[in-house]
């Protein structure tokens, strides 16, 4: 391991006497440069995307575990026991893992949005809330509802989460959308710098040639090629992740009201996923490369 | 033997260019391979530097039969024999210094090293002021030497030269000859293809060399008219 990372060491830091074997092209290594920094801009984007929707996916999946409640409206002598009644249907409900009775404060603080914090709670006709947490394998909703029914009348269960499942299932394709970009993203860049290296390799052929007849192997001949295209990616993909993160920063904060747009960038940690487009560009690179070299120098004497 | 062929044959796009082949080339011998163009003197020395393989019979090459070497087998082996093209081909963006310790770069020698046999190198073959010139800032006479330099710079067991007087003029021919002559006295096999037959005659005046001439496809020893 530790000969393979002096490898990848020397391979990066280059020997000037092979590097200078392979004349400078221009265009080729501007175009490498530009094609390496787009691709890890767009990298960028496709990973803050991924990584957007998998938290939105996340968090709705987490809300939906928890989150339906059954409402008892009741006279107020009969309140102690439909909550009782309601209790127990859904501690005998399979699938339901936990059921609670929320308190008058919890009420309180779930209707201050709208009403403020001076509500007088206590003085109004407001239902009791029971959340109900459902296990793995959920409850049936229609069969808890007719038992709620005969039970405690004036209790209905609000299943109101149930929406969000299509949206965490379009979240979840959503990030494998953004996995497959970043794939695909992978594979481009591949087969372009597989192209430039061919087009090099084509255009040295005198070159090699030399380098043959005086008993270059093939391996030192293909680490010239190698070593000037990962460079060129590791700086283009370089640039180019800087430049994503930069446009990245500029886009508006995330928050509540902004939804999923104003979330669609990088938190926490998660700065840091961006910083292995670089180097695994280079590594990319370097296997296009190389496979392009080995291959093309196979059809040589 | 630095060479030894034993039935070789070669031929492209079906035909047979080169057949029956059977040659001894012992370290230190001097030969010179004629025929008129087209008779397969390049191909020859192709073989002898395994850059073409025998279609049919063996080839040895200082030792090691060519059809069971691998790749790097065949550049290890390439770094002991010194080879001088006619056109002699050269990296361009390299000045010449640089382009004459490619064998040593290559071979993964250390140039810094080998600089002062570098010097005395250049000025052997006469060119210490064109250290620094690009290759195609130099005369024909210029890059035929620099070749020869370049092709002795590993210390290569045999020397092979296709044409190295074809495009110069006798004055300068004799010169590259004479040092062609030095290589062999310092114990190198040395194989010149060439039409020339003032340059024959020239060499045989210092030294024995074997003339071996390729004569529809097959190789005979020349006669005393050379």
């Amino acid at each position: 391991m530790k000969a393979r990372l002096l490898g990848a060491a020397a391979l990066l830091a280059g020997d000037s006497k092979a590097d200078r074997v392979v004349p400078p092209s221009g265009f080729t290594a501007r175009l490498t440069v530009f094609t390496s920094a787009a691709m890890a801009f767009l990298a960028v984007f496709a990973l803050a995307l991924s990584l957007a929707t998998g938290r939105l996916a996340d968090r709705w999946s987490d809300q939906l575990a928890r989150s339906s409640t059954v409402r008892i409206s009741a006279p107020e002598d009969q309140m102690p026991i439909q909550e009782a009644a309601v209790l127990e249907v859904l501690r005998t409900t399979p699938g339901v893992a936990d059921a609670r009775l929320m308190s008058r404060a919890e009420q309180a603080a779930l209707l201050e949005p709208w009403f403020g914090p001076d509500l007088p709670i206590e003085t109004l006709p407001i239902p009791s809330l029971v959340e109900v947490i459902e296990s793995e394998a959920g409850f049936d909703p229609d069969g808890l509802r007719l038992r709620l029914a005969a039970e405690a009348p004036g209790a209905v269960l609000d299943d109101h989460t149930r929406w969000r499942r299509p949206l965490v299932e379009a979240a979840g394709r959503l990030r494998a959308f953004g996995l497959i970009a970043i794939g695909l993203i992978a594979l481009s860049t591949a087969a372009m710098i597989t192209l430039a290296a061919n087009a090099a390799l084509a255009a040295n052929a005198r070159v090699i040639g030399v380098l043959r007849l005086v008993g270059a192997q093939d391996s030192y001949i293909a680490r010239a090629f190698v070593r000037r295209f990962t460079n060129r990616t590791l700086s283009g993909a370089t640039v180019g992740t800087v430049a994503g993160l930069i446009a990245i920063m500029f886009l508006p904060a995330a928050d509540e009201q902004g939804g999923f747009l104003t979330g669609l960038g990088f938190q926490g940690w998660h700065w840091l996923w961006p910083l292995a487009i670089p180097p695994l560009a280079a590594i990319t690179a370097f296997w296009a490369t190389r496979l392009a070299a080995i291959r093309t120098l196979r059809g040589l004497t | 033997m630095v060479i030894e062929l034993s039935q070789a044959a070669y031929g492209y796009d079906g035909g047979e260019l080169l057949a029956e082949l059977d040659l001894h080339i012992p370290p230190g011998s001097f030969h010179f391979l004629t025929g008129p163009s087209g008779s397969g003197k390049t191909t020859f020395l192709k073989l002898c530097y395994m850059e073409l393989l025998p279609k049919r019979g063996s080839a040895r090459i200082l030792g090691r039969d060519v059809r069971e070497m691998t790749r790097d087998d065949v550049a290890f082996t390439r770094r002991r024999i010194g080879v001088v093209h006619q056109n002699c081909e050269f990296l361009d963006h390299l000045p010449l210094a640089e382009n004459l310790s490619l064998p040593l770069s290559v071979a993964g020698r250390d140039t810094a090293e080998a600089a002062a046999d570098l010097e005395e190198l250049l000025s052997w073959v006469g060119l210490e002021a064109r250290r620094n010139a690009l290759p195609p800032e130099l005369s024909g006479g210029e890059r035929q030497r620099a070749a020869l330099a370049r092709a002795v710079v590993t210390s290569p067991e045999v020397i092979l030269a296709d044409e190295p007087t074809g495009n110069i003029d006798w004055d300068m021919a004799q010169r590259l000859l004479r040092l062609l002559i030095e290589l062999n006295r310092m114990g190198k096999a040395v194989v010149i293809a060439t039409h020339d037959m003032n340059l024959i005659r020239a060499a045989k005046a210092h030294v024995p060399a074997r003339v071996l001439r390729l004569r529809g496809g097959r190789l005979q020893l020349a006669g005393a008219d050379l």
